[in-house]
Formats: C-alpha cells, structure tokens, sequence
C-alpha cells in the first residue's frame, strides 16, 4: 500500500533534481503544469474570492446580479437549511449541539488515552444517546421531535455514527462466525457476507426502508430511520468483518496454539490473544472502510432522506436561487471534504504510528 | 476423555442445528409475512407479471422499448442500460487512472504535485454528489439554438450531439462486439505466456487483428442505411438538433462521475504497481539499450498490471455496482427500472429478488472471468524477480 521511494535519502534526491534540471523536456513540462495550475488556480480564485458576494442584507437574491463570482449569499441565507434540514428553527441549536457532540466523541476517541475497548465503548454510547437525547427531545423538558423531521448534515453524522456503532461489534461478530469450526455456521455466515458483499448499498438501503414492511411482522417493524440504519451497519460490518477475518488470519499460528496450551478458554483466547492483534493488522482497511462509509451515507438521498446533498438541492431549488447551484454544491461538497479528508489523514498518522510501534 | 470428545461434538451439533434452524425460521417467516401482505393488497406471489404491459415509457434505451412492451423487456433494457454504462465508466476510470498513475510516478514533482491534488480532491467527495453536480451542469448548458458547436459537434442541455454513421443499431452493437472480442483476443494473446511464446504468435496477434478490423468493418458496411451519407453530422433544424449520435445528459454525468472518481481510485492501484516494480527490472531493461517508451509498456506497464490486477478487479466489481446510482439523474439502469416496477406492479419481493440475483450473477461473472485473467498472465516461480 505505502510503497514510497524513502524520503531520507538524499542522493535519490539529488539524483531526481539533477534528472528533471538536466533534461529540457521535464523543464518545459514542469513549466507548462505550473503555468496550467496558476491560470486555473487564477481563474478560481476570482470567482470564489475576489468578485464573489458574500451576504445579502436583504435574504433575497438582488445582490448576485450581474456579478461574475460567486454568489456565497446564498449559503448566508441559506444555511440553516442546508445544515439542519426541516429541524424546527427554534430547536436547531440542539440540532447543532448534537452534532457537536458526536464530532467532540469522534475526536476524543481518535486520542490514545482511550483506546481501550471500554473506554471507547462507555465513550461511544455516552456520546450518542447524548445526541438522541437532544435530537428526539421528549425528556427534560425538550420537546420532542419526530425522525422525520431531522435533517441536513446532523442527519448525516446520525446515520454515519448510528451505522458505524451497530456495524463494529456486527463485524466483529460475523468474523468470527465464519471463522467458526463449525462447517454450518461458517458456510451460512459465509455466504451472508458474501451476499451483502456483491450487492450494491443503494440496493439494500432500498430493501430495508420500502421492502422489509412487507417482510417484517409490524410489532418488528420500529422507524424506517432504524430500519435504514441496521442496513447500513449491516453493509458495512459485511466488508469491515472480511478486514477482521483477514487481520486473524495475518496471525501466525503459534499465537493461538499457546494461548490454548495455556489452557485459556475460546472467549479469553479470542478477546485477549486474537482480537487486539488482528485489529492491529486489519487497521490500515478499517480506516479506509469507515472513510469510505462516510461517503456512502450520501445515498440515503435515493430513498427520501432529507440529508445535507438533499436538503443542499432544496436550498437553490426554489427559483429565486437555482442560479446558484454551484455554490451550493461547492459548499456541500466542501462539508464532506473537511470530515473525509480528516479521516484519512489521521488514518494515515494512525498507519505511521503503529509501524514505528511494531519495529 | 471420550465422553468429553463426543460431548463437544454433540454440542457443536446442537448449535449448528439451533443456528440452522433460526436461519430458516427467520427466512420462512419474512417469506410467509411477505406472502400475507402482498395477499392483502390484491397481488399473488408469482412471476407471470413479467408479461403483462407496463404502460410506461423510459428515457435511455438501448433497445426498443414503449409504453405496450412487458416488464421483462423493461428488465432486460435495465440490465443493458448499466451493463452499457458499466463498460464505459470501467474504461474511461482506467484511462483516466492510468494518466494520473503516470503524472504521479514519471519523475517530474510538477505533474506529482497536480495528480495528488486531483487525486485527494476527487476521491474525497462522494460520487453521488459529483454525478448530480455533472448532471447539472450538463442540462444547464445552453439550449439547441445557442448550443457551443465546434469539430461538426454540439453541447446543449439536450444532451451532446456527435457524428455518427448511418448504421442500423444492431449492426453498429454487433461490430462493437467484434471489436471488444477482438481486443479481448489480442490481450490475452499478447500477455498469456503460454500463448505468446508460440513459433507463430506474431503472425496470430496481425491475423486477430486484421479479422477483427475486417469483421468490424464488413458488419458496418452491410448495416448501412440506403440513401443516406455515410457519416451522418448532426445538424440544426428548427428547435433541435437532428441526426448525429446524441448522448443524453443523464448517461454522461454518470460517465463522467464514474470516469472521474473511479479514475482517483484507479490511479492510486496502479501507482502503486508502479512503484512495487522493482528497480532492477527498469535498470536491466534500460542497461539493454531500451527507449524510455519500450522500457514502459514492455516493462513498467506489464509487471505493474500483474502486481494490482486483483485489487482492480474489485475496484472494477465496485464500478459496476456505482451504476446504481443512475437512478439519482434518471437514467434507467437496473437498479430505476426495478425500482419502478415496484412502484407501479406492485410485485414487490419478486422484483427485489430479480434485482438481488442479477447483481449476484453479473458481479461473481465479472469476477470470476477477471479473475481466470488474472490467473492466466500471473508471475509465476523465477519471472518473480525484484
């Protein structure tokens, strides 16, 4: 994955300055891609900043005519929509605060004080009912808002993080399942995972919020927002189950062989011995697959979830502002920017740390 | 110590029956459950649906389709749609990939710099979101009056307009066929040792090639419409734009999307089959007196395909599975054609089981030729060297 030419060495380096310096053809290339990137660079910079128009004192669209930038005004009069959805507008600072709540728990389970699986669990669902708390209402006095009504990005850091705490200990369970000796067990769960594995998401997202009424006994039924949730931590604890599997059998062998001559039993075996290092090994897939999901709540939008791409559609779509859907999209896009770059940054820290640890 | 044996063994067998046996209970129950309510609807288990008429039409279509055609058609349609787009997103992503992989590993820190950029910028957005970004752009582009024209072609919001040649459609489909075969060919004749190494290979590869080409070229020609030019340029007509091929919004933005973000993920695999090649490979083949070009795709290029084939072939399986997405610009691929049938016949568990099995055969199909491939052209014993 990080086969990289190294970066300590300095002859390699000379010899790569020298090479590109010696020969006219990469010079004129380098020029030709610099010169390429600045008028571009350039070109973006006038429209986003230099002629961009950036509120409108009177929440209409008068200020963006005849302007050649951007018209940012939009996301000014516009942002609440986009961020909280249909979340009623004197409640949306729970709305904010929930999601606040969930970044600060997703940041604070990234530090190494709480890497132990307690901790961040105890941390996880703290953190979590905290956020259904304040987004359902109903108790302390908050007044209770229906999952319809959520919406906008808090709606997709809910589902991101509902998936993602169902999904782990799913994986977890699945891997080990069909790493079972028992041959039923393992060829059912097998092609399970495998099944799930080679269908599309949207195609499951679609089963579990318009077909499993038909399927499901109405006392099972509960909200289509859970229904869509334990679809989606279903997908992903399929694939996330396949990287654990893959990091217990990355083990050698004589691990497990000395954990049971030891006389420890399968659960100690497993929860001591074979999990902590299989995690260790299935790391660098892990962090990829959660980046990956983050992306993939996106498609809840194909089945009428009010999501930030959905609710970002809504705010240019009336016409007093379908001119600025640019704008909106950059916008929304940049959201999804900021969190998927984040995490695989820090995945990538995460990659470097532990293979210092393991030298 | 035997009563112990066989008490394991005896509980390992209650626990595969009780796993067993709950699988099937919670299979037969969503079955039965699911039964009840389609009874209660008015609609009885059953695939005879498929023949009756839908009595609705659809926008991309392959082959003929309207409003009197059956469902099984709309289905077949559907699965032709995304196979269509599949194809050419699954290329356009290597080609795309393929150009990055080279900016980010031919030595120049300029062209690095650039393909990171495109690389880190693309893959951090989700394709949905760029699918609908293209899509409106593409239908806000201005109308057939005004469209931006140049090389005999036309943007509009319509769609694109291109030449084409004045060919039935199942002639031109046929000779594309053809030609794909033909090309298939070549490949697994050129990068399988056992048959590169035949006495004649050379001689085999020109006479593939020559046949594919005549093939390709006789097809065409005897799909050619009477009374009309060969070449048929679009052109402005009233309101609208006629003859030329016309390429639909809809189909492009998800070209589009899939070209570019499939393409980000596609340039980081074979980047790193790049650098996984070792050094030594490119040394001995340079210290042989080899051009740059012939050190690259007789040497770079082929040791990198070998090293990343299986990750590309997952990548190429989730391709393929991100046509579903059509469904968010309204292009009838599998997935929308499904999702309508449900929505006016009503047969719910049948349709979602039709959708189910064809996702399961078309990507194990796909992987399992990919991987016959892969099998084919792998290294094997001393060509492993570093």
């Amino acid at each position: 994955m990080s086969v990289t030419t190294l970066p300590h060495d300095p002859t390699r380096k000379q010899a790569h300055r020298k090479r590109r310096l010696s020969r006219p053809i990469d010079m004129a290339f380098s020029a030709l891609g610099i010169g390429l990137a600045a008028l571009v660079l350039w070109r973006i910079f006038n429209w986003a900043v230099l002629n961009a128009v950036w509120i409108s004192p009177d929440g209409t669209s008068k200020v963006c005519r005849g302007i050649s930038g951007a018209c940012w005004a939009v996301i000014d009069v516009r942002w609440r929509l986009i961020l909280f959805g249909l979340f009623p507008f004197e409640e949306q600072w729970r709305s904010s605060l929930a999601c606040l709540v969930i970044v600060i728990v997703a940041i604070l389970s990234c530090l190494p004080r709480f890497w132990r699986a307690p901790r961040l669990a105890g941390l996880w669902i703290a953190g979590f009912v905290a956020f259904y708390v304040l987004m359902a209402g109903g108790i302390f006095g908050l007044t209770s808002v229906a999952p319809e009504k959520w919406g906008g990005l808090t709606l997709t850091v809910f589902i991101y993080a509902a998936g993602m705490l169902i999904g782990m200990p799913t994986a977890i369970g699945l891997a080990l399942l069909r790493r079972s000796t028992m041959p039923v067990i393992a060829k059912i769960t097998g092609l399970f995972i495998d099944g799930i594995r080679s269908l599309p998401l949207i195609t499951i997202l679609f089963t579990a919020a318009l077909i499993m009424p038909f399927v499901l006994p109405p006392w099972l039924l509960g909200d289509k927002i859970w229904r869509v949730v334990i679809g989606f931590s279903l997908f992903f604890a399929a694939y996330e189950a396949e990287n654990i599997r893959s990091g217990i059998q990355a083990l050698p062998a004589g691990q497990e062989e000395a954990a049971k001559a030891l006389g420890l039993t399968y659960w100690q075996r497993t929860t001591r011995i074979v999990l902590p290092q299989a995690f260790r090994n299935a790391l660098p897939p892990t962090i990829n697959q959660f980046v990956i999901s983050f992306k993939e709540t996106s498609l809840i939008v194909i089945i009428g979830f009010f999501d930030v791409m959905a609710s970002g559609k809504a705010a240019f779509g009336t016409g007093d502002w379908s001119f600025a859907w640019v704008e909106v999209y950059v916008f929304v896009a940049l959201i999804y920017f900021v969190f998927v770059f984040s995490l695989s940054r820090y995945g990538a820290y995460l990659e470097r740390r532990l293979r210092v640890g393991q030298h | 110590m035997l009563s112990m044996f066989t008490s394991r063994k005896a509980r390992a067998f209650a626990l595969q029956a009780i796993f067993l046996a709950v699988v099937i209970a919670v299979i037969g129950g969503a079955f039965v459950e699911g039964r009840r309510n389609l009874a209660a609807q008015g609609i009885t288990f059953g695939f005879g649906f498929l023949n009756h008429t839908t009595g609705f039409d659809v926008g991309f279509k392959l082959i003929s389709y309207d409003s009197y055609s059956t469902y099984s058609r709309l289905i077949f349609l559907g699965i032709l749609d995304s196979l269509f787009v599949g194809a050419f997103g699954i290329v356009a992503a290597n080609l795309v990939g393929l150009v990055i992989a080279i900016m980010r590993t031919a030595g120049n820190s300029t062209f690095n710099a650039l393909g990171t950029v495109y690389v880190e910028i693309f893959r951090n957005i989700p394709l949905i979101l760029q699918v609908v970004f293209w899509y409106a752009l593409l239908t806000r582009l201005p109308p057939p009056r005004h469209a931006l024209s140049g090389f005999d072609s036309f943007l509009t919001s319509r769609g694109v307009y291109i030449p084409g040649l004045n060919v039935t459609g199942g002639h031109a489909a046929a000779a594309c066929a053809i030609v794909i075969a033909g090309l298939t060919g070549l490949t697994v004749l050129s990068m399988s040792r056992r048959l590169s190494r035949l006495p004649f290979a050379r001689l085999l590869r020109w006479g593939v090639g020559l046949a594919t080409l005549s093939g390709a070229v006789l097809t065409l020609h005897l799909g050619r419409i009477s009374g009309t030019p060969l070449v048929s340029l679009p052109k402005l007509q009233g309101f609208n734009i006629q003859e030329g091929i016309r390429i639909s919004p809809e189909f492009l933005s998800l070209l589009i999307g899939m070209a570019v973000y499939g393409g980000a993920y596609i340039s980081e695999i074979i980047r790193a089959g790049f650098l996984a090649t070792g050094k030594g490979q490119v040394e001995a083949a340079q210290s042989l007196g080899l051009t740059p070009w012939q050190v690259f795709h007789r040497v770079r290029l082929p040791l990198a395909i070998r090293a990343v084939l299986p990750t590309l072939i997952n990548q190429y399986v989730w391709l393929f599975k991100a046509t579903t997405l059509g469904i968010a610009v309204g292009y009838t691929d599998f997935f929308a054609v499904i999702s309508v049938s449900i929505n006016q016949a009503g047969h719910t568990l049948e349709l979602i089981g039709i959708l189910m099995l064809g996702f399961l055969v078309i990507n194990n199909a796909m992987a399992l030729v990919l991987n016959r491939v892969n099998k084919a052209i792998a290294l094997r014993g001393n060509q492993l060297r570093s």
